[in-house]
């Protein structure tokens, strides 16, 4: 009997998968005096994302800028100092909505393949039959819902099913890890860097396996990666992170098409073109990677923008929208005191 | 560097109250009255209650706590109660018989070890390699006090090279640079480095083994840098993990000594402690505990410095 | 967006895997790994030799090791009744050594034992839930590091009083903290990988995650250390008896024959080294079977 019902769709297309508003997680720094500096690196500052039922948001940004903490923190492996999510109208981990393990049956997260993705210890049935189990499903009806993940991941379960991680092949194991993740039904499916560790032509077929399932299984993404060209292939919608906080959001084929703020641009114009009428005109990225202890005043990326002025230093541009997209920059806001402001 | 070491000083505030704990908890931990060492059990029932008013062990304990702390900062450890000389005095000359000995053990335990553990590393035959990890693993299984005893046969009791016990030749107190007291200090030397020997030999071996096997060293050598150079590289490197271990061995030496001590009747700590602990001479037990431990916790502190000093990489605490 | 997804089916004939009959967990790895190494085999042969000497010694037809003759004391070793000699008191040295066996290895195994359990469950505990719990056990675990284990030992048992059971509550103190410190290190390294933030992802409950994902990937090294420190329990217990504090008198006890002898180094001096003999033995091999293990648990994945 299976005891893992599957949640329903509460709301209605409308109303966004998830919905974080005000996210702030910042780590203090260890050192000084008593062990603490009174340092903090702002990791996640102020973010606010919206969902949408069915649809793949991707997450684009540079190391260190904080995609990586937005995944857990809305998986709530870590917790936020400030801020909230949503699920499907509940609140989480408030009174009157749902608690942090009704969460986690609905939003799970997929792990870039490292040795550490898998426990060496269990095989790899275990490792599957570990969540449900967890939730009340029995040992036999838990190994039996493995192996059907595993056939739909594209391991054949006779051969894989009591293997050990180290036999496995890259490949391999990040479909178990993707299997993993879907052993619980969820809704949303957060993808951390899930492919960026795999052979090219392994992260293909693995990609095109997670368009199906997709639609197979009616799944929402949100998909982090720094390469580029794999978010615009599986994304619907595009949001750029750096230093912490959202900088560009908006339809893939707009941020991808037309990049109003400089970041976007020049993350994108380092793409070499196939087409060799299309050169570099955006200047690259000047400067210094950016230190998420003591960022910039103003708008975090003044440091390094060939657009930058006074005003940039003195406020921090909001996320204004300008039609297909929404962008975080003075140029893009008319009145904002930039020279280039419409 | 400052701020590290001001930090590590700054943490040793709450181990070192906690030390000091213990350290006074030793004496209630002996089953009976503390008084009972102080007073014939026969003694009449009021000069017992007066010597229970004068050493303050009517007060509850908190309180006894902290006069003990009080005094014993100030300098003041105590009366011997064997002896009836004052503690410091007794410690403090036994403690530096102690460590005459601990640092003969340990200039000859590391400079050997590291001299031994190179050789096996580097050794290409395997009869070297196989020689040296034996001594080594001999080194660290060895009670050390057997061996101080069948020392002390083979070299006394037999040949009759070296006398078997004392400081100096004929109750001789203090320690002279002479000819018979360094005859004194060679079979208790050997004794206590036999272990720490063993232990350094292993990790030098076994940390040089793994940087010779390290990409740069093949690079080094591609360049056509001479051998000499090259182990002097590989030296630098391994400091680090040998310094650490070396700190870790010259604090046990403190706990060897009191076995080595006993068994060559030599007048350090170790011996101290020992005879205090059959006298049931509490305030020495204390005082010599004390210093001890002190003495410990500073040498792992410089050890900790030196080793963040030598490779910032590493950060403790 | 249009790109042609190749076929999902992954033919069995493609896959590079090791055959199902090699798939082999952890520990049964492990487990072959020790059968094939000559030294651990040979170390354990002659622990089980002296460890079921000790244990089955009556029934070995060995003389009463407490029976004491003025006449035959410090006789040497092959003599006609008297295999390995008498010792100070005229007792019968084999059947004592063997019979020694049993305390000594009791009071250098049980200790460790103990600390494993309990220094095991507060590392793990401190390793796994961090923040402030863990800063508290540590805290007072280094309170007991500021002693070297030895004037540890001797300071508790000095002030505890000689006899078996306060050697073993001392040397049970002494090792707790080690444990603790490698086990909290351990389980905090474990705790950082991703299976493990996958299985708290999963919603288990705290128990199940630490006894499902935590303790098998950490027990390992954590006995691995614990039977490092077998010999040096040992030892220290011999040399808690040696000095007066372990072991009373006429218990046989390696540590305490040694002390008992010292008076004869000039009269049977090969008797007076025998007890120490015994630890020498016992003391190598637990180390080379240790050596072992962790040779043995270094395998690579």
């Amino acid at each position: 009997m299976d005891t893992l019902l599957p949640v329903h769709d509460r709301g209605g297309p409308a109303q966004p998968l998830l919905l974080a508003s005000g996210l702030r997680k910042h780590f203090p720094v260890p050192g000084g005096l008593l062990g603490r500096s009174g340092k903090v690196v702002r990791a996640v500052d102020d973010l606010s994302l919206s969902i949408a039922k069915g649809e793949t948001l991707g997450v684009v940004g540079e190391s260190g800028c904080g995609k990586s903490t937005v995944a857990r923190l809305l998986v709530r492996l870590i917790r936020p100092d400030r801020g909230t999510v949503v699920l499907d109208g509940d609140p989480v981990d408030e009174p009157h909505g749902i608690t942090v393990n009704e969460l986690r049956r609905q939003v799970q997260m997929v792990f870039q393949d490292s040795f550490a993705s898998l426990n060496p210890r269990l095989t790899i049935i275990e490792t599957l039959a570990f969540a449900p189990k967890a939730h009340g499903v029995s040992t036999a009806e838990a190994r039996q819902r493995s192996r059907d993940l595993l056939a739909k991941v594209g391991l054949e379960p006779g051969t894989f099913a009591d293997r050990y991680p180290h036999e496995l092949s890259g490949g391999q194991r990040q479909r178990v890890n993707i299997a993993r993740a879907l052993a619980l039904q969820p809704r949303l499916v957060i993808l951390d860097e899930a492919v960026s560790a795999l052979d090219k032509s392994v992260e293909a077929q693995v990609l095109n396996m997670l368009v199906d399932l997709k639609t197979e299984l009616g799944l929402t993404y949100l998909f982090i990666s720094h390469d580029l060209n794999v978010v615009q292939y599986l994304s619907d919608r595009v949001l750029v992170m750096y230093l912490g906080k959202i900088v560009e959001i908006g339809a893939v084929d707009a941020i991808y098409g037309n990049p109003r703020h400089p970041y976007t641009r020049a993350l994108l114009s380092a793409l070499p073109s196939m087409d060799p009428r299309k050169r570099t005109k955006e200047a690259p990225i000047q400067g210094d990677p950016p230190n998420p202890i003591d960022p910039p005043s103003g708008c975090r990326f003044r440091t390094r923008c060939p657009f930058a002025e006074d005003v940039c230093a003195r406020a921090e541009p909001a996320l204004t929208d300008t039609g297909a997209q929404a962008v975080a920059c003075h140029m893009s806001v008319p009145g904002s005191g930039h020279s280039k402001a419409a | 560097m400052l701020l590290y070491t001001l930090r590590r000083l700054i943490y040793l505030v709450p181990v070192a109250f906690g030390v000091s704990l213990l350290v006074f908890a030793l004496v209630h931990l002996a089953p009976g009255d503390a008084i009972s060492a102080i007073v014939p059990p026969d003694a009449p029932q009021e000069v017992v209650e007066k010597i229970r008013q004068y050493y303050g062990f009517d007060k509850p304990l908190p309180v006894q706590y902290f006069r003990w702390l009080a005094v014993t900062l100030s300098g003041d450890f105590g009366t011997s109660i064997g002896t009836g000389r004052p503690v410091a005095e007794e410690v403090g000359s036994a403690f530096g018989n102690t460590i005459i000995l601990a640092i003969s053990a340990t200039l000859l335990a590391f400079s050997l070890a590291v001299v031994l553990g190179t050789a096996a590393a580097y050794a290409k035959s395997r009869i070297v390699d196989r020689l040296v990890t034996l001594v080594a693993l001999a080194g660290v299984s060895v009670p050390n006090f057997w061996l101080a005893i069948v020392l002390v046969i083979v070299f006394s009791v037999e040949l009759g090279w070296l006398p078997p016990m004392g400081l100096g030749p004929e109750n001789a107190t203090g320690w002279r640079l002479d000819g018979p007291h360094l005859a004194h200090m060679v079979l208790p030397t050997i004794a206590l480095a036999m272990i720490p020997l063993g232990v350094v030999t292993r990790t030098v071996r076994s940390t040089i083994k793994e940087i010779l096997g390290m990409e740069f060293v093949a690079a080094l050598r591609a360049k056509g840098m001479n051998d000499r150079r090259i182990l002097l590289h590989v030296l630098k490197n391994a400091a680090p993990t040998c310094l650490a271990v070396m700190g870790l061995q010259a604090g046990n030496l403190i706990g060897g000594s009191i076995l080595i001590e006993t068994v060559f009747a030599w007048p350090g700590t170790g011996f101290l402690l020992n005879s205090a602990i059959f006298r049931r001479d509490l305030p020495i037990l204390q005082g010599t505990t004390l210093v001890l431990s002190f003495f410990f916790m500073m040498l792992n502190l410089t050890v900790d410095i030196i080793q963040t000093t030598v490779d910032p990489r590493i950060k403790r605490g | 967006m249009a790109i042609q997804s190749p076929s999902l089916e992954i033919s069995t004939g493609s896959v590079k895997a090791t055959p199902a009959s090699a798939s082999r967990g952890y520990w049964q790895q492990v487990r072959r790994r020790l059968a094939r190494d000559p030294i651990t085999l040979i170390c354990a042969a002659v622990l089980i030799l002296i460890i079921a000497s000790s244990i089955a010694a009556p029934l070995l037809g060995l003389a009463d090791p407490y029976k004491t003759s003025m006449l035959r004391r410090l006789q040497p070793v092959f003599s006609p009744h008297y295999l390995l000699g008498t010792d100070e008191l005229g007792r019968d040295m084999l059947s004592r050594l063997i019979y020694a066996g049993r305390l000594s290895l009791f009071m250098g195994v049980t200790p460790v034992v103990c600390a494993l359990l309990i220094g095991g469950l507060l590392g793990i505990t401190a390793g796994f839930v961090g923040g402030r719990t863990n800063m508290l056990i540590m805290r007072i675990m280094d309170v007991f590091y500021a002693f070297p284990s030895v004037l540890l030992a001797i300071s508790l048992s000095g002030a505890m009083g000689a006899g078996a059971s306060n050697t073993l509550l001392a040397l049970t103190l002494v090792f707790i903290p080690p444990i603790c410190r490698v086990s909290e290190s351990v389980t905090t390294q474990v705790r950082g990988f991703d299976f493990v933030d996958a299985a708290r992802a999963s919603g288990a409950a705290t128990l199940t995650i630490v006894r499902v994902h935590v303790l098998g990937n950490v027990l390992g090294p954590i006995l691995v250390y614990a039977t490092s420190l077998i010999s040096v329990a040992i030892i220290l217990a011999a040399g808690l008896s040696f000095l007066g504090l372990g072991v009373k008198p006429p218990e046989p006890e390696w540590g305490l024959m040694l002390n008992t002898l010292r008076q004869a180094i000039y009269v049977n001096p090969l008797l007076a080294a025998l007890p120490g003999v015994m630890i020498f033995i016992t003391s190598i091999c637990f180390n080379l079977m240790s050596d072992g293990l962790r040779a043995a648990m270094d395998v690579k994945g």
